[in-house]
């Protein structure tokens, strides 16, 4: 660790500025930038802290739409009445990010804009068909997870919220790396507004994405058994010390089942 | 039976520091004008090192000195010593290469330390790590023990076919025989899991030399600092034992890895008087993963030979053991002596021969970890028994009680060495049977089919050794030192009470169960015992703590120590008292003339060997302090029977533990709370092994689990509460009738959880699963079975 500047942004137009030279880094919660650097992972020069910016903050809901502001943590999702009423597989996915700890201090916005392939919040993204609100521009989340840890964030593009789309019914099951508890498989699966959608996070090569078939299926029918038989390219798994890329492909087989059966049920 | 007294739960001294943050670990400590160290690493496993340029970090802000390999070869430090000598078969002794404590020549593991940067801070220390230069020459790693003893790529030259020893116990003709007519075999493969210990305070070390006397003081994070002021001081750094003080103070944690010499202590005692300030170095927690020495990493094919009633015959055992690069202070006997030596277990096998290769690789040192040796051998003999069950089609209790030592054989000879001194099989096998309701099993089995789950139920009956140990027996196996212990009991004037172990506490709440002791031998208040362990310069003596040993061997010094202030006090008595010695009685904190009110209390005797005007002087010294050192008659033998019940998920391979009952047999129990409490971590230590825990190289020699990312340490929501209770027969030769309770909880947990995964799984035709049984490994080998 070499040191670096630490700046704390006073809204969202000066957050983008200061962080929009190459080697400056918004600084969402940390949970993943702090112990990067201090492995020695990473090197920014510029940490541009976005903790006292307020407009970032807060659950609202609009009809058929929660909101959900990029800095609000986890545990302030899974806490929220609002999101538990209208979406209640978000809030419980909220609640199962990290461990107490994460979940006070990591955020919406930290999540997705890091885009670790074993994280909980791109999956919930991809399969309610969110949109990401940027500093410039409204993203769909189909068009914003662009492989392991990137996206479709420019430079100095700060994500200000979140809006994800009511759906009917919605469940995510997770198995999780028996050591770090990441997401080892993690399926998403929703029916309403935005489609019928699966997404998976965790088991892909390139971090997380829609399951096709799965969908077709469950457009059908949206009932465990509809994905009977559908089987997971092992090709496009990961493949580590906890799963090869077989056994991960049996099991988003058997997670996404486990959660249409929660979502159905 | 006092307040405080033996076999009462006192709630542990200890504690009032530990929970409220006032405990003094090695970290804690600070001197003054005290610099930092930073060990550059080797990032390969295996290469010749060319050279070591040092010249840019020797010019980086704050830095004080940097040496490597050559710095300690021109001081003639010499290499870090093994503790334990073994032979091969023929004789000859063990290939035993030099283990120098900075690389020279050539590194043998990741994490092999390269140079030492010493500087103002440890930013500065680890930065101007980087600018060390060290030219590599890189070799193939050698890492799987099979392929190793193949030769091609040496780890030593010495070392033909990478084998440390070849070595063997019992007579392998008699046992052919036993196999020739038997009427079923049953062979067994497995692979014991290589574990990292993991303790929760890593190694520390802080070293000071003082010019003026010429002293060295080293407080390090180690469970014997005798053993290691011993080791470093005479054969590494030639510091005679006037000249150099070891501390160990509160010690967070070491499960067998913080009783080992290492190199780290040896480079900064030796450093600490070429800079002439005091250094510290505090491990990160990847330099434990890859420099702490591991646990376990046998493999081993194994027969038993059975005759048609499923009676023992004999066993035939073949073990390759790992000893990885280097040996560490107490490896060789952990496969031998601690493992083919426990091979009888708990029954009545007549003919054992097994065979033990140690084998070097470029991995980090294996060493003991809580159990050495015989979880290894528990894992394999509960296995292969449980195995023959199946294949034989006998229950998996009646096999066991077959074959069971009966409670009346005792002492019982085994045919690999040694001899138990007691224990009742059966005893602890029906409590078992009984708290873990084993009556009720198959209705649980169909509830938990009812909800998808593969229910199974898995047994453990085991034994272990320990009470480490009788010096001559353990000097003509090959041990390099001797393994009694120590204490002193030191009375004060007003008869409050000071002792001295030479055991070492790091967890094992030493400060109350001694005090317990203590307590009720001379009647004095538990408060008014302190006990004092952890530095070299306080304490006579001592061997230390691992092997479950404080109690058994520790115990029983303090107690004889104690018994001569009691005798001591009796003279001082009868003298006070008019009284004949003989008619003294010594009871409830009181002298008393038999058959009369005349009475002495402790205290009041204590003040009078200090304040001796109306003394004895003409045939005892005044003074109240007594010692003794203890070497044990023969090892202790704790067993039991562990009974897990597990829940398997056939459609993930995940494996949850429902049920877990242990009724042990450690003889008698001071502080029944703590004794609870250490079955309960070993326990959980066992179910770690079978589930979860696996350190992982890559063919390169990289570890793959070198941090809690990869590498899974159990969590409370991993584990059931458990059933534990215990069941006593006494030690018959030790005066309090202890047994040790370290150790048991990982001894005899981890084949009980895989025996029940195995049932659990059977009726999917699978028949072994590997170690750990995580969800991976236990749905590719429902795959398997059912390909």
């Amino acid at each position: 660790m070499s040191g670096f500047n630490y700046h704390k942004a006073s809204d969202v137009a000066d957050a983008a500025g200061k962080s929009s030279s190459d080697d400056a880094l918004p600084l969402a919660g940390g949970m993943t930038i702090l112990p990067s650097i201090k492995l020695g992972l990473s090197d920014p020069s510029d940490l541009v802290d976005l903790a006292g910016i307020g407009d970032l903050k807060g659950v609202s809901v609009d009809g058929d739409t929660v909101t959900i502001g990029a800095m609000t943590r986890h545990a302030d999702v899974a806490g929220s009445a609002d999101v538990q009423q209208a979406i209640p597989a978000l809030a419980a996915l909220a609640g199962g990010i990290g461990d107490a700890q994460v979940r006070n201090r990591g955020t919406l916005g930290g999540s997705i804009a890091n885009n670790d392939p074993a994280a909980d919040y791109p999956a919930a993204c991809l399969g309610l068909g969110a949109t990401i609100v940027t500093s410039n521009r409204e993203i769909a989340a189909d068009d914003f997870f662009k492989g392991l840890f990137e996206t479709a964030l420019d430079a100095g593009e700060i994500i200000t919220a979140v809006k994800f789309p009511v759906p009917a019914k919605a469940a995510y099951e997770k198995f999780p790396n028996p050591a770090s508890r990441y997401a080892l498989v993690g399926v998403f699966v929703s029916d309403g507004p935005a489609g019928t959608r699966v997404a998976v996070t965790g088991a892909g090569v390139n971090g997380v994405f829609r399951q096709g078939d799965m969908e077709a299926a469950l457009g059908g029918s949206f009932s465990a058994d509809a994905l009977e038989g559908i089987s997971v390219s092992e090709g496009d798994m990961a493949s580590d010390l906890h799963a090869a890329s077989d056994y991960r492909a049996h099991l988003v087989g058997v997670i996404a089942k486990r959660a249409v059966a929660a979502a159905a049920g | 039976m006092t307040e405080h007294g033996i076999g009462v739960s006192v709630k542990r001294k200890e504690d009032r520091r530990f929970l409220t943050g006032n405990g003094n670990y090695t970290d804690d400590i600070n001197r003054p004008g005290q610099t930092y160290a930073y060990f550059l690493r080797s990032q390969v496993a295996h290469a010749e090192i060319n050279g070591v340029d040092t010249s840019a970090a020797e010019k980086a802000d704050g830095v004080v000195a940097v040496f490597t390999g050559a710095d300690l070869a021109a001081d003639e430090v010499g290499g870090l010593p093994c503790g334990w000598g073994l032979t091969f078969q023929n004789g000859d002794p063990m290939v035993e290469p030099a283990h120098p404590a900075l690389a020279q020549g050539k590194v043998r593991h990741v994490g092999d330390a390269i140079a030492v940067v010493v500087a103002e801070t440890k930013k500065q220390a680890k930065a101007a790590a980087q600018l060390i230069e060290a030219d590599l020459n890189g070799l193939p790693a050698v890492v799987d023990m099979k392929k190793a003893i193949e030769g091609g790529t040496l780890v030593h030259d010495e070392a033909a076919e990478n084998t440390c020893y070849d070595w063997a116990i019992g007579e392998k003709a008699d046992v052919d025989a036993a196999f020739d007519g038997a009427d079923h075999v049953t062979s067994i493969d497995i692979v014991n899991n290589r574990l990292i210990p993991n303790a929760i305070e890593p190694r520390v070390a802080l070293a000071e030399y003082e010019a003026a006397s010429g002293d060295y003081t080293l407080y390090t994070t180690t469970q014997n600092p005798h053993v290691i002021r011993l080791l470093m001081g005479a054969f590494v750094l030639q510091i005679p034992e006037h000249k150099l003080k070891i501390v160990a103070p509160d010690v967070g944690g070491g499960f067998g890895s913080k009783i080992f010499h290492y190199a780290e202590e040896a480079v900064l005692t030796w450093a600490s008087a070429k800079v002439g300030r005091p250094i510290k170095w505090t491990a990160e927690r990847s330099e434990s993963f890859m420099t702490d020495a591991h646990g376990r990493d046998h493999v081993t094919h194994a027969e038993l030979a059975l005759d048609k009633e499923g009676t023992f015959l004999g066993l035939r055992v073949q073990t390759l053991a790992n000893m990885g690069s280097y040996l560490s202070t107490f490896a060789p006997a952990v496969p031998t002596y601690l493992h083919a030596t426990l091979l009888a277990g708990v029954y009545t096998t007549p003919l054992i021969y097994a065979n033990i290769r140690a084998v070097f690789t470029n991995t980090v040192p294996v060493d003991a970890y809580r159990g050495a040796g015989r979880p290894e051998a528990t894992y394999l003999l509960e296995r292969i028994v449980s195995k023959a069950a199946r294949e034989m089609g006998i229950d998996q209790v009646e096999i066991r009680r077959k074959n069971f030592i009966p409670s009346d054989a005792f002492p019982y000879q085994t045919p690999v060495a040694l001899q138990y001194d007691s224990g009742d099989y059966e005893a602890t096998l029906s409590a078992a049977l009984e708290a873990a309701d084993v009556d009720g099993f198959a209705g649980r089995r169909e509830a938990a089919a009812r909800d998808g789950k593969l229910r199974g139920l898995g047994y453990s009956t085991y034994i272990e050794a320990c009470g480490v140990a009788p010096s001559a027996v353990a000097g003509a196996l090959g041990a390099r030192a001797g393994l009694y212990e120590s204490a002193v009991v030191r009375v004060h004037p007003t008869g409050s009470v000071t002792v001295f172990t030479g055991t070492h506490s790091h967890g094992q709440s030493h400060e109350t169960t001694f005090a317990q002791l203590v307590s009720e031998q001379l009647g004095v208040d538990f408060e008014a015992v302190d006990v004092v362990h952890g530095d070299t310069s306080k304490i006579q003596f001592g061997m230390g703590t691992y092997g479950s040993r404080s109690l058994a061997v520790g115990g029983e010094a303090i107690l004889r120590a104690a018994n001569k202030i009691v005798d001591k006090g009796r003279k001082i008595a009868a003298h006070i008292l008019e009284a004949s010695e003989a008619d003294i009685e010594f009871a409830d904190g009181s002298y008393t003339v038999k058959g009369t009110d005349k009475a002495m209390a402790f205290g009041e005797v204590a003040l009078a060997a200090y304040v001796p005007h109306n003394y004895p002087h003409e045939t005892l010294e005044p003074g109240l302090e007594e010692s003794a050192f203890y070497d044990p008659l023969n090892f202790t033998f704790p067993g039991g029977c562990h009974v897990c019940e597990v829940d398997v998920d056939p459609d993930t391979g995940v494996v949850d533990v429902v049920n877990f009952t242990a009724v042990d047999d450690v003889g008698r129990v001071i502080n029944p709370m703590i004794v609870e409490g250490q079955v309960h971590g070993g326990v959980t230590q066992g179910i770690g092994q079978a589930l979860l825990e696996n350190a992982v190289y890559d063919e390169n020699g990289q570890l793959l689990s070198g941090s809690y990312m990869d590498y899974t340490m159990p969590r409370a929501d991993d584990v059931p509460s458990y059933h534990v209770s215990t069941e006593e027969t006494l030690c018959a030769h030790n005066s309090l009738g202890v047994k040790g309770v370290g150790e048991v909880g990982a001894i005899g947990s981890t084949p009980a959880v895989i025996n029940a995964v195995v049932d659990a799984l059977a009726e999917k035709g699978v028949t072994d699963v590997p170690l750990p049984a995580s969800p991976q490994n236990v749905w590719r080998a429902i795959q398997e079975a059912g390909a």
